[in-house]
Formats: C-alpha cells, sequence, structure tokens
C-alpha cells in the first residue's frame, strides 16, 4: 500500500517535471521570441534586440529553462508581458474565482450524481432506468456550450431571473456571489452529473452480477438494500475513483464555461492570454491546470488502490 | 451496460435515429455547396440577428448574413476536421498500437511511456499551449486533436492486439517466417476492426468536441471560415436579445456527437444481444 503510494508519487513527481520541460519547450518554438511578440511587427531590430537582453533571452535555453522552474517554485511566476505586472498577482485572485466555482459544482454535483446512479442500478432495466441511461448518454456528450447557452435564454433572458454575465468583484456580497455563480456551476454540474450517474450505473450493475449478490438476493434481503449496502460499500474504491476522474475533467468544463459567463476565473485568464500570445502567463496557467489535474488522477488511482480487495489481498500476503 | 432482456424494437429505435441523424449531417456536410439555400458570405438583410423569414429560415447572424446557410456550411468544416483529425489518431495509433503488441520489449515500452505522458495530461490545456505557441490555424488543430487522440487510440489498439498476439495462429504465422507487416495486417488486423471501428466513432465525436471547443473560444478555425463551433462564438453577443444564432450550431455539435455515441452504444447492444441468443 504504502510502496504503491510512494511509487506513484515518484510517478507523477516525475511527470511534473516533464509537463514543466513540454511546457516551456512549447513557448520556445514560436517563430521569433518573445521579445519580438512584445514589441509587434513594426519594432525595429535594435529595439528588439534590447528587449532580449533585458529578458535574458540572449542566454541558453536550458539556463532559462533553470531560472523560470527556480522561480516558480519559489513563488516568483515573473512578469506579463501585455500588463507588466508581476503575473504572481494576476493569479492570485482568478485562482481563488476558480476554485470556489469548482468546489460548489463539486458539492452540487457528486452527491446527487451518485443518488442517481445508485436509482438507475436499482430499476435496472425497467422504463425510466432506459430513459435515464439514454439522458444521461446523451447529456454526457453534449458540449458545455450549448447547456450554458439554453441556460442562459432560459433563466437570464426568458425568466430575467439571473444575470447572463457572471460579475464578480472582490467586494461582492453573498447573495450577489450566488447568483453570479448559479449558471456557470448549474452548467458545469450538469455534465458532471451525467458522466458520474452514467459510471456509477455502470460499477453497480457490474457489482450486481457477482455471485454474492445472488446469495444476499436468495437471502431475502430486499433489492433496495441489495443495492445501497451490498453493493454499495463494495463500490466505494471504483466510485471514489470516478469522483476524481471528474473533478479533474472541470479542468477542461470551466475554460468554455468562465469564457460564456465572462467569469473571472483562472481559465478566462488563460484564454484571454493565449490570445494576446503572453507567454509567462500562458506558462504560469498551464502549470497550475496541469500539475492539478495530474494531482487529481494520482488521487483517484490511490483511491482505486486503497478499496481495491485484490490490494489488501496483496498486502495480507506479506504479513502472512 | 446492457441486459440481455433488452427488447429489441427500443435498440432499433435508437440506432434507427442515430443513422437517420448522421447520415443527414454527412449528406449535408458532402453536398453542401450544391444545396445551400444563400451564399454564407452574403448579407440577407441589413439588420443583425433578424427573426426567421422566407427564405431567411432560421434568421440573420451577428452580421446579417443567413444562418441556414452558415451552418450547413460549418457542417463541411466541422466533419472534415473531425473526421481528417480521427483518421489521422487511428493510423498513428493503430499502428504503433499493433507493433508495440507485436514487438514488445523496449518499443512497447517506449511508445507507452510516452502515450502515458500525453493521456495523464488535460487535453484542452495542450491545445491551448500549443495554440499559444504555433497560432490557431486549421492544420494545427487538426494535426494536435490527432496526436492528442493517438494516444488513447494506441492504448485500446495496443490492448486488442496483446489478446491476439497471445493465440496459437500468430506463434504458427511467425514460425512460419511471415514478416511483421504481413503478421499486422493480414492476421491481426481482420480480428481488431470491429472494436477498432466502434472506437473511432466514439473519437470522432471526442475530436468535434475538441476543435469546437478550441473554436469556441477563439482559438480554432479563425474567420472568415467558421465551423459550428467558431458559429457559437461569433453570435454569443444576440442571445441577451434572445436571438438562437448561437443555440443552432452547439445543437447541431450536440446532435452529431449523440448520434455518434448513441450509434456505438446501440450497436453495443445489439451484439451482447447476439451472444445471448447464440
Amino acid at each position: 500500500m504504502i510502496a504503491f503510494v510512494i511509487k506513484r508519487l515518484l510517478q507523477t513527481a516525475a511527470l511534473l517535471l516533464v509537463v514543466s520541460v513540454l511546457v516551456f519547450l512549447g513557448c520556445e518554438i514560436l517563430p521569433g521570441d518573445v521579445a519580438q511578440v512584445s514589441l509587434g511587427q513594426y519594432a525595429t531590430p535594435d529595439n528588439v534586440q534590447a528587449l532580449r537582453i533585458e529578458l535574458g533571452l540572449d542566454r541558453p535555453a536550458y539556463e532559462r529553462y533553470f531560472d523560470w522552474l527556480f522561480g516558480i517554485l519559489q513563488g516568483d511566476w515573473g512578469r506579463s508581458i501585455t500588463t507588466k505586472t508581476p503575473v504572481a498577482r494576476m493569479l492570485s485572485e482568478r485562482l481563488s474565482n476558480t476554485a470556489l466555482l469548482a468546489a460548489v459544482t463539486t458539492v452540487v454535483a457528486v452527491p446527487l450524481a451518485l443518488i442517481l446512479g445508485l436509482l438507475m442500478a436499482v430499476g435496472a432495466g425497467r422504463a425510466w432506468d432506459r430513459v435515464a441511461s439514454v439522458v444521461t448518454l446523451g447529456l454526457s456528450a453534449t458540449p458545455e456550450f450549448l447547456i450554458a447557452t439554453l441556460g442562459v435564454l432560459l433563466f437570464a433572458v426568458q425568466l430575467r431571473w439571473l444575470p447572463a454575465v457572471a460579475y464578480l468583484s472582490p467586494g461582492s456580497d453573498l447573495a450577489q456571489t450566488a447568483r453570479a455563480l448559479f449558471l456557470p456551476a448549474a452548467t458545469l454540474s450538469i455534465v458532471v452529473m451525467a458522466q458520474i450517474a452514467r459510471m456509477t450505473r455502470a460499477i453497480i450493475g457490474n457489482l450486481l452480477t457477482q455471485p454474492f449478490i445472488e446469495m444476499a438476493t436468495l437471502k431475502g434481503v430486499p433489492p433496495r438494500r441489495v443495492v445501497g449496502v451490498h453493493a454499495l460499500i463494495n463500490a466505494v474504491g471504483p466510485l471514489a475513483n470516478v469522483v476524481a476522474l471528474n473533478i479533474a475533467y472541470l479542468v477542461s468544463g470551466v475554460l468554455v464555461v468562465e469564457t460564456i459567463f465572462a467569469y473571472p476565473g483562472l481559465a478566462r485568464l488563460m484564454v484571454d492570454s493565449v490570445q494576446a500570445r503572453d507567454l509567462p502567463v500562458v506558462q504560469a496557467c498551464a502549470i497550475i491546470f496541469c500539475a492539478t489535474y495530474v494531482l487529481l488522477i494520482f488521487l483517484a488511482d490511490v483511491l482505486a488502490h486503497i478499496y481495491d480487495p485484490r490490494s489488501n489481498l496483496e498486502a495480507a500476503d506479506r504479513k502472512g | 451496460m446492457s441486459t440481455v432482456a433488452a427488447s429489441r424494437p427500443e435498440i432499433n429505435v435508437t440506432l434507427w435515429i442515430s443513422t437517420t441523424l448522421l447520415i443527414l449531417c454527412g449528406f449535408v456536410a458532402f453536398f453542401g455547396p450544391w444545396i445551400l439555400p444563400q451564399d454564407p458570405t452574403d448579407f440577407v438583410t441589413d439588420q443583425p440577428f433578424a427573426k426567421a423569414q422566407a427564405g431567411v429560415w432560421l434568421g440573420s447572424d451577428y452580421l446579417g448574413r443567413d444562418i441556414l446557410s452558415r451552418l450547413m456550411n460549418g457542417a463541411r468544416i466541422t466533419l472534415a476536421m473531425a473526421f481528417a483529425a480521427t483518421f489521422l489518431a487511428h493510423l498513428i495509433g493503430d499502428s504503433l498500437g499493433l507493433l508495440a503488441a507485436i514487438k514488445g520489449g523496449w518499443v512497447d515500452a517506449f511508445i507507452s511511456r510516452v502515450a502515458d505522458v500525453i493521456l495523464s495530461l488535460p487535453k484542452i490545456i495542450v491545445g491551448l499551449v500549443v495554440v499559444a505557441a504555433l497560432g490557431p490555424s486549421v492544420p494545427v488543430i487538426v494535426i494536435l486533436a490527432a496526436v492528442v487522440y493517438a494516444a488513447g487510440v494506441f492504448r485500446i489498439a495496443r490492448a486488442l492486439g496483446n489478446d491476439i498476439v497471445a493465440m496459437d495462429f500468430i506463434k504458427v504465422a511467425k514460425s512460419r517466417g511471415e514478416g511483421t507487416g504481413w503478421v499486422l495486417f493480414g492476421e491481426i488486423l481482420p480480428h481488431v476492426v470491429r472494436p477498432l471501428a466502434a472506437d473511432f466513432a466514439i473519437r470522432m465525436s471526442f475530436a468535434m468536441l475538441f476543435m469546437s471547443s478550441l473554436s469556441f473560444l477563439g482559438l480554432g478555425v479563425q474567420p472568415p471560415l467558421a465551423d459550428w463551433g467558431g458559429l457559437v462564438r461569433e453570435n454569443l453577443g444576440g442571445l441577451s436579445a434572445g436571438s438562437l444564432a448561437a443555440v443552432y450550431p452547439a445543437l447541431a455539435i450536440a446532435v452529431t456527437s449523440i448520434a455518434l455515441n448513441l450509434l456505438v452504444d446501440a450497436l453495443g447492444e445489439q451484439k451482447v444481444d447476439q451472444k445471448g441468443t447464440r
């Protein structure tokens, strides 16, 4: 168990190192370089050269990579090309907004999805399970921007209950924050819910074909208890894995949702920076998103491993 | 996921609906230039987000162009890009996957590690970094999608290949002196075509969603060209005035993607059914 965690931890650290190299290289293959992009196409060669020296771009790439990497580790993310402000300051507020959105989505979507998946598994094969299966399959194949635009049309344009744009300023009170968060969080929740519910249904449905479930049924345990207790306990590991994977999925979901609702989060900062080709900011955002994603996948693996009866068996074998 | 008890007529309904929708999309994409009601770049009215009227069946877009024509033209771009990316992804993923299955050893280990790295990164973030570096253009985005999705295809092809390689007839073929190429295409490929074809359909829906998302973020297909994702972006401003101009292309993406998923789901169910009856 501990050996597995340490092994996966080392793999994750190595992967993060590879990610940092790839992100750095990704911004190195740019035709021209940061100095050129920063000054625009009408800059004189002398000006570009002066800025290159000022930014340290005349040094070899590996030296700059290590400088950049150690800078990040010490909290120095460099300066934005367009706004000239330190990247770290631009990130901090945006990061908390995105974290808030992701947290609200998770708290709403995960319990609802697990309940929905369980209900589908209990009624497996019945009409409403089939309807719910098709609906959740459909929703998990639907792009976020359809759900978001329909949400805006219904709640912001037709009913006028909510704002179409999520204005969120540092001073806004709870009611304002809730109104701003509602549509973005609801959009993300629907997509995440559909996926978790589908997988829950599949995991529980799979467990229900096992002999111990048949045993419980023959013993006279009511079906609801068979699914809700006997199957559910054994599904905890795989379900925890599914939930972690879907929170990792939020990383890409927030990009689209923050753009539609003009939500002032990290994802929108990244999209804007890609358009402006503000590479230090793009690098920083990419590192944060990739690190979050990689760590969540690591968590999912560890959770699945802890609850896997076979891995416990191995441990018991070694002890005995 | 399916049960043998599932009744046949219902399966056929999803199968028929999804097939019909896909044929319709394919038809529009293929014959688009001959059946467009208007020129997609022409201004049909002088007012943006005009309501639907005769000749302009779905209304006009943010510049007063015919939405239906732009939507039909978008089908061509969207589906062609999705198909090209998926085709490339399968070309790369299938050949490397089956090669890894046959060769094993360091070839397998090396390609597997590369695939692991690609699979453990969030695709859309990789996309953003690449677009930030190389700029948004159709070839960049298609190749990007192909490489990103090739890793998943590789895993599946390798797993399928490994199952077949373990069988006796492959040992016989190898000991008969058949070359790697012949074993790959002549002996293994025929056995894995069906699952790989199912993967192709699902993967195409992923690739379409991925590239549409990039276009929607303004980092994919650039104006004056517009795929469905780009059309959503262009017309997002009309939403607050109640215009459906942004909803139609989003709906088109959803319908195509759902149809692809339902098709594979329905075919998968029929396969289980056949096993059950045999």
